[in-house]
């Protein structure tokens, strides 16, 4: 029996707490889509998503409506281009990233992921191109978006792929300095990247996946945070019960809305992704979200304590909601998009160094954070070298995206609208770490690696 | 209330006023959508009614529906919303 409270609640956290589905993100396996010239390829990866996703924006739309659930986003992610392109000859991997871009766009989607390759412990020749291809390709589209898996715990981090990094993001930058830099927002560097992540600019279809699949990602600090206000002064204990207790019905409603898109479009269900994804709207914020523990401002000593309960028991109540969790799954903190964070970060109580430390425990890593533009590209790469380690070494996914606005300086802020936000430009030490950088080769996986 | 796998939850948040039972009523008839079970009752000083409907037979697209009743709410000043039951049952039961 359904009663009247449980359905105000029910509605309230759709109206006032910003409840929604974050996103549907299919997953489109491009192996068939090799060719030996990359105009073949092209083809037959537009061919094929069109083939897969054309419907999907009016499934989501349609189950959208049946529930009067909102989601926000339907989006595509595909083999990593690393590899789909590698037989193709081509030197430069732009016009695959024009296609992806083309055939988003005929989809409605309004982004696709797999701009992507996996250098854990080495290049190919391909991955190479790809890496080069990085910044024209993100200049000269519009919804692409590029990762780089950099680290894993099993292989250790290639450093000369997180060299390289530096120097891209760089480029990005500077091949975007007409829209701020927003090039950068749309590449992300991990360690430990998860294959079947629905949440951008991280997504991408990796090898193990099925040819087609469904992934969702959910959201709703705001509901967490609503939650919290109802339990003001009582003891930890009863807090982590409570975000439990949210977090479940939050990842059911995901998992009711992934099945029935799996059904719809004839494509088997892959994983719930149960993320507290901020939005840069009032209320839907995870810094908020961590003040409501007792916290003046995020940042403050405690909020790193916080956030890690957080975290995990978001995990605990959503594994009791679905049986297939994955992609990223934990408490999302991004300073752009959020705005509290945006908030923290202005009044100088959320730095650079802490926000690294909360990285160690939240889902994954310095995430849509801009820097000055003159920093240095091997100061990027030891920001990525030291965000990679806590990754490889805690066996955890983290991940880099960094924007360092061309022109810009401390006390100067960007905007990027929509969802992207707002971001002001934050402090970096300046002390260099060049040489260390400029050593190049691998950091040999840790010791705990060696399970079997 | 009665739940089955065609049911979904109509529920209208306000202020009460004249008519807003018969106009509900009169769309959901139109559309050949039987009503299983009204309540009404206050709730945080939000009038608050709920009926659960049955889509057995239903003669509209699902999704028209929806946009059917809320823009009948916009013309009675109340929000109405239709949600499949399933929802409910997914989030408050284990």
């Amino acid at each position: 029996m359904i009663n009247e409270f449980e359905i105000l609640e029910t509605m309230k956290m759709f109206s006032e707490q910003h409840l929604d589905i974050r996103t549907i993100t299919m997953g489109i396996s491009l192996f068939d889509c090799c060719a030996s010239t990359p105009e073949e390829s092209c083809q037959k990866i537009y061919d094929k998503i069109l083939r897969c996703a054309g419907r999907l924006v009016e499934v989501g739309d349609a189950i959208s409506k049946k529930y009067n659930v909102p989601i926000i986003h339907k989006r595509i992610s595909v083999t990593p281009i690393s590899i789909v392109a590698a037989a193709s000859g081509a030197k430069d991997y732009t016009m695959f990233a024009k296609t992806l871009d083309r055939a988003a766009k005929e989809c409605g989607v309004n982004f696709v992921g797999g701009f992507s390759a996996l250098v854990q412990k080495g290049y190919t020749k391909s991955d190479e191109i790809l890496i080069n291809s990085i910044p024209e390709a993100l200049a000269s589209t519009d919804f692409v978006c590029s990762s780089i898996n950099l680290a894993s715990t099993r292989t250790g981090i290639n450093m000369d792929a997180v060299r390289d990094m530096g120097r891209i993001i760089k480029l990005t930058a500077e091949a975007t300095k007409d829209r701020d830099a927003i090039g950068c927002a749309k590449l992300v560097v991990f360690a430990n990247a998860p294959e079947d992540n629905p949440f951008m600019a991280g997504a991408f279809l990796g090898p193990g996946e099925p040819e087609c699949v469904i992934n969702v990602g959910i959201s709703g600090p705001g509901v967490v945070k609503h939650a919290l206000e109802t339990v003001k002064g009582e003891d930890l204990g009863v807090v982590a019960e409570t975000i439990k207790k949210a977090a479940f019905k939050i990842t059911r409603v995901g998992e009711l809305v992934a099945r029935e898109a799996s059904e719809r479009l004839g494509v088997p269900f892959g994983i719930i992704d149960l993320s507290l994804a901020p939005t840069p709207a009032v209320g839907d914020s995870v810094a908020r979200l961590l003040e409501e523990f007792g916290l003046e401002t995020c940042g403050t000593w405690g909020t790193t304590a916080a956030l890690a309960m957080l975290n995990d028991a978001v995990k605990k109540g959503g594994t009791m909601a679905s049986s297939f969790v994955g992609g990223l799954s934990g408490a999302f903190i991004p300073v752009s998009e959020d705005e509290g964070m945006i908030a923290a970060a202005k009044s100088g109580s959320l730095l650079l160094e802490k926000l690294e430390a909360m990285t160690c425990v939240c889902s994954v890593g310095l995430d849509m954070i801009a820097i000055p533009g003159d920093t240095p590209a091997t100061t990027i790469s030891g920001i990525i070298a030291d965000e990679m380690a806590l990754g490889t070494f805690n066996n955890k996914t983290t991940a880099v995206r960094l924007i360092p606005v061309p022109g810009k300086g401390v006390g100067d802020s960007v905007e990027f609208g929509g969802l992207l936000g707002m971001a002001p430009i934050m402090p970096v030490n300046t002390q260099s770490c060049s040489d260390f950088i400029n050593r190049g080769g691998r950091i040999p996986a840790p010791i705990h690696s060696m399970r079997n | 209330m009665q739940q089955d796998k065609n049911t979904a939850v109509v529920s209208v948040l306000g202020k009460d006023r004249v008519g807003i039972i018969a106009g509900i009523s009169n769309l959901l008839s139109e559309y050949n959508i039987n009503i299983n079970d009204i309540s009404q009752t206050i709730l945080d000083d939000i009038f608050t009614m709920v009926m659960i409907v049955d889509l057995k037979d239903v003669v509209i697209e699902e999704s028209d529906i929806s946009d059917k009743l809320r823009e009948l709410g916009d013309k009675l000043g109340v929000q109405i919303t239709i949600q499949h039951t399933e929802l409910f049952n997914k989030m408050h039961r284990i």
